[in-house]
């Protein structure tokens, strides 16, 4: 029998398992750390598929239940692949009486993407926020992981037209 | 680490700092990052190094600076032959300007002329700092820049001189109350766990800072996470806990990162961990990454998430006093209380209860934002007038518009109308007036807010963000999302606007936390002081704001109508 949990990796040789398998290490399999676990799954993979919620769950020794029912609770994972770039508008009420509801309407008729959903072509992804509490600067928008403040409709569409037109 | 080399540190880092001829801070908190100041700092230390002034002068990053509006915000502290030292704050900074600032300023001695900000203006004039303290003046991310300013010495004082109980006392005395928006006093609290039985106790710092508008918290724990470890090791030796956890929200990064440098710093320095300042007293501190819930800042849903559970909340009692974390006595504050604990100890309670109003002492930071000239984030004693923070402070509302409603406590506040203008912000009189204290975001909001449009905004975040444990709040929000809907797209009637205030009633009383027992009070609030512009829904299907068209498009997208030219 395998020590604690997948420490035999996975089956499918995958290398992104291996550096998974570290991350459990560093929190000594320990089931409450099922959050820390899904955050590190989420940035290897990019999202959770069903393969490695399984994957979770027999190395923390959860139902595989809990491990869905946590994964689809909280609203930064995402059990569907995302695109190769994601444009989230800030929602919060700053960026929405400056406006954020007029840029994410832009970016809606210009992709023909609903807020939530990714292109065709798999390059963009349109996300809502919460709030990035960048509030004194709204409204904002995080490109991939950049942060820019005070966006304009014509702003946010220039800067995501060079990710569909590139390859 | 022992006292006597943390003053070492001290004097060491401050014989450094004196013999500067300049100190060039740029503030490196979200809002100017967003605008660039990564390129502007680069460009300054590229300037220097150029000049050959690396000896002399020092480029950092700081806290926020306060007024994101003008942002990239770069400080300049020069001292001057006879020691004086002179500060200049420079707005609107780029790469370019950053270059100009090395020649003239720098290399010259001459402050520019333009594009400075004057400090004796209201917007810094009239605030008095004690938790954005640290922001602007160390460099959150050097542990000795910080101790020169005073951190942990707050720490050393109560390990070395206080018995926990002193320490309570010391809390009660300062009149502190919770910052996250209850106002429960502190001291009161940390006496409950101090008391309470308990094989081991824990202490959280609550900084899922989840109403939208509000960034006090991510600015204190992007400017100066020290003071925000400290107060909680503090609260770790008054309350009997040696374990400690910060429970920060995902959509932090920054935030994130600069708390694991800070605790690694802290780490190194045995600062935290075991033997604090050679004593018998052992403090760890833990990351817990939240992961977009807003139901989390409640804190039984915020135990259950820290547990690696869905993040749902438990009938209280008992309290996480009694029974929190795993059942142990845990203690709770948010990161502007627990930023408000080194100055308690280092000038006293008495001198802390010396600011503020009667019920409410000390400080509060608020996030100015939406339709207000300066956005940014201040901090002024309790019992500072509405109008003074919104017009002195603030600058009023651009553009020449009339102002509408300020609107406090996020999803679970209301909106001031202008009639309450004058009201002195404290936390019984926000909810006299059907509004709540809240985190500090403080949004502004002008003739062209449609108040009904509003109220629909902060229905939908509730629904969305209901964790669905309890019915009234699952089923509720959305029937009142769906009436107020209705009378978006003027479709409403009379009957409808009962029907919401009943349910506002319901909702209120017998949700299961505070998520949906405050969800109804932005309705409650705008149809209290703007019943008027729901009647002209109704009666005359029209938006006196000219936000709701009547289509039926969905409330987000609608909000673009709502913009200002």
């Amino acid at each position: 029998m395998s020590a604690p949990g997948g420490s035999t990796g996975h089956p499918s040789g995958d290398k992104r398992f291996k550096m998974l398998d570290a991350a459990l290490r560093r929190q000594q399999y320990q089931s409450d750390a099922l959050l820390e676990i899904l955050h590190a799954a989420q940035e290897l993979f990019g999202f959770l598929s069903d393969d490695v919620l399984t994957y979770v769950g027999r190395s923390l020794k959860l139902p595989l239940s809990r491990v869905y029912g946590v994964a689809t609770f909280y609203n930064l994972f995402t059990l569907k692949p995302k695109g190769a770039h994601t444009c989230t508008v800030c929602m919060g009420t700053a960026c929405y009486v400056k406006g954020a509801g007029d840029l994410l309407a832009g970016l809606e008729s210009a992709h023909g993407v609903k807020a939530g959903q990714t292109t065709a072509d798999d390059q963009l992804s349109v996300v809502v926020a919460r709030c990035v509490g960048a509030c004194g600067v709204a409204p904002a928008v995080v490109f991939d992981l950049e942060l820019a403040g005070q966006q304009t409709r014509a702003s946010v569409l220039e800067r995501v037209k060079g990710w569909r037109a590139s390859p | 680490m022992n006292g006597e080399e943390l003053q070492e540190i001290v004097e060491r880092e401050g014989a450094r700092q004196a013999a500067l001829r300049h100190r060039v801070g740029v503030c490196a908190a979200a809002g100017c990052l967003s605008l660039g100041s990564e390129q502007v700092k680069a460009a300054l230390v590229r300037g220097v190094e150029e000049a050959h002034l690396g000896a002399e002068v020092e480029v950092f990053g700081t806290g926020c600076l306060g007024l994101c509006e003008a942002g990239t915000l770069v400080q300049v502290e020069s001292r001057q032959p006879d020691g004086h030292v002179c500060r200049c704050l420079y707005e609107r900074v780029d790469a370019a300007r950053a270059a100009t600032v090395v020649r003239q300023h720098l290399v010259g001695g001459t402050p520019l002329a333009e594009g400075q900000l004057q400090l004796t203006d209201p917007f810094f004039a009239l605030q008095h700092k004690v938790v954005l303290q640290g922001s602007g003046v160390s460099d959150p991310e050097r542990l000795e820049s910080c101790l020169a300013a005073g951190a942990y010495q707050a720490l050393q004082k109560v390990l070395t001189e206080l018995r926990p109980a002193d320490v309570i006392a010391e809390l009660t005395a300062s009149g502190l109350r919770g910052r996250g928006g209850g106002g429960y006093p502190a001291g009161l609290k940390w006496s409950t766990v101090h008391k309470a039985s308990g094989p081991r106790k824990i202490v959280i710092c609550n900084a899922d800072e989840g109403d939208p508008g509000a960034f006090m918290d991510r600015s204190v724990l992007e400017g100066d996470p020290h003071r925000v470890l400290e107060g909680m090791a503090i609260a770790g030796y008054a309350v009997g806990a040696e374990q400690g956890y910060v429970y920060v929200r995902g959509e932090y990064p920054l935030a994130i990162s600069r708390l694991k440098t800070a605790l690694k710093q802290a780490e190194r320095l045995q600062l935290l961990g075991h033997r604090i300042f050679e004593t018998g007293f052992n403090f760890r501190i833990d990351l817990r990454i939240g992961a977009g819930a807003f139901v989390c800042g409640e804190e039984t849903a915020l135990i259950a998430s820290v547990e690696g559970r869905r993040g749902t909340p438990r009938p209280r009692p008992p309290y996480p006093a009694v029974s929190g974390l795993w059942g142990l006595p845990t203690l709770i504050n948010n990161v502007e209380t627990f930023a408000n604990v080194p100055e308690v100890i280092r000038g006293g309670g008495q001198a802390f209860a010396a600011v503020g109003t009667e019920r409410s002492k000390g400080t509060k930071v608020f996030a100015l934002a939406g339709k207000i000239s300066r956005t940014g984030l201040i901090e002024v004693p309790m019992g500072t007038p509405l109008r003074q923070i919104i017009f002195d402070i603030g600058g009023g509302i651009p553009g020449g518009k009339a102002f509408k409603a300020a609107q406090t406590g996020g999803p679970s506040g209301g909106c001031i109308p202008a009639q309450h203008l004058d009201l002195p912000v404290d936390y019984e009189s926000l909810v006299q007036v059907g509004s709540f204290m809240g985190s500090g975001g403080l949004i502004i909001m002008d003739e062209t807010s449609c108040m009904v449009d509003v109220a629909a905004y902060f229905m939908e975040f509730c629904r969305d963000e209901s964790c669905g444990k309890c019915v009234p709040c699952r089923a509720g929000t959305v029937q009142m999302h769906a009436l107020l809907q209705k009378l978006t797209r003027f479709e409403g009637s009379e009957a409808d606007l009962a029907q919401l205030e009943e349910l506002a009633e319901l909702l209120k009383a017998t949700s299961l936390c505070g998520l949906g027992q405050g969800a109804p009070n932005p309705v409650v609030s705008t149809l209290r002081y703007f019943r008027d512009e729901y009647l002209a829904h109704v009666r005359e299907r029209r938006c006196p704001a000219g936000v709701c068209k009547g289509a039926a498009p969905p409330v987000l997208a609608a909000a673009g109508a709502g913009v200002a030219p």
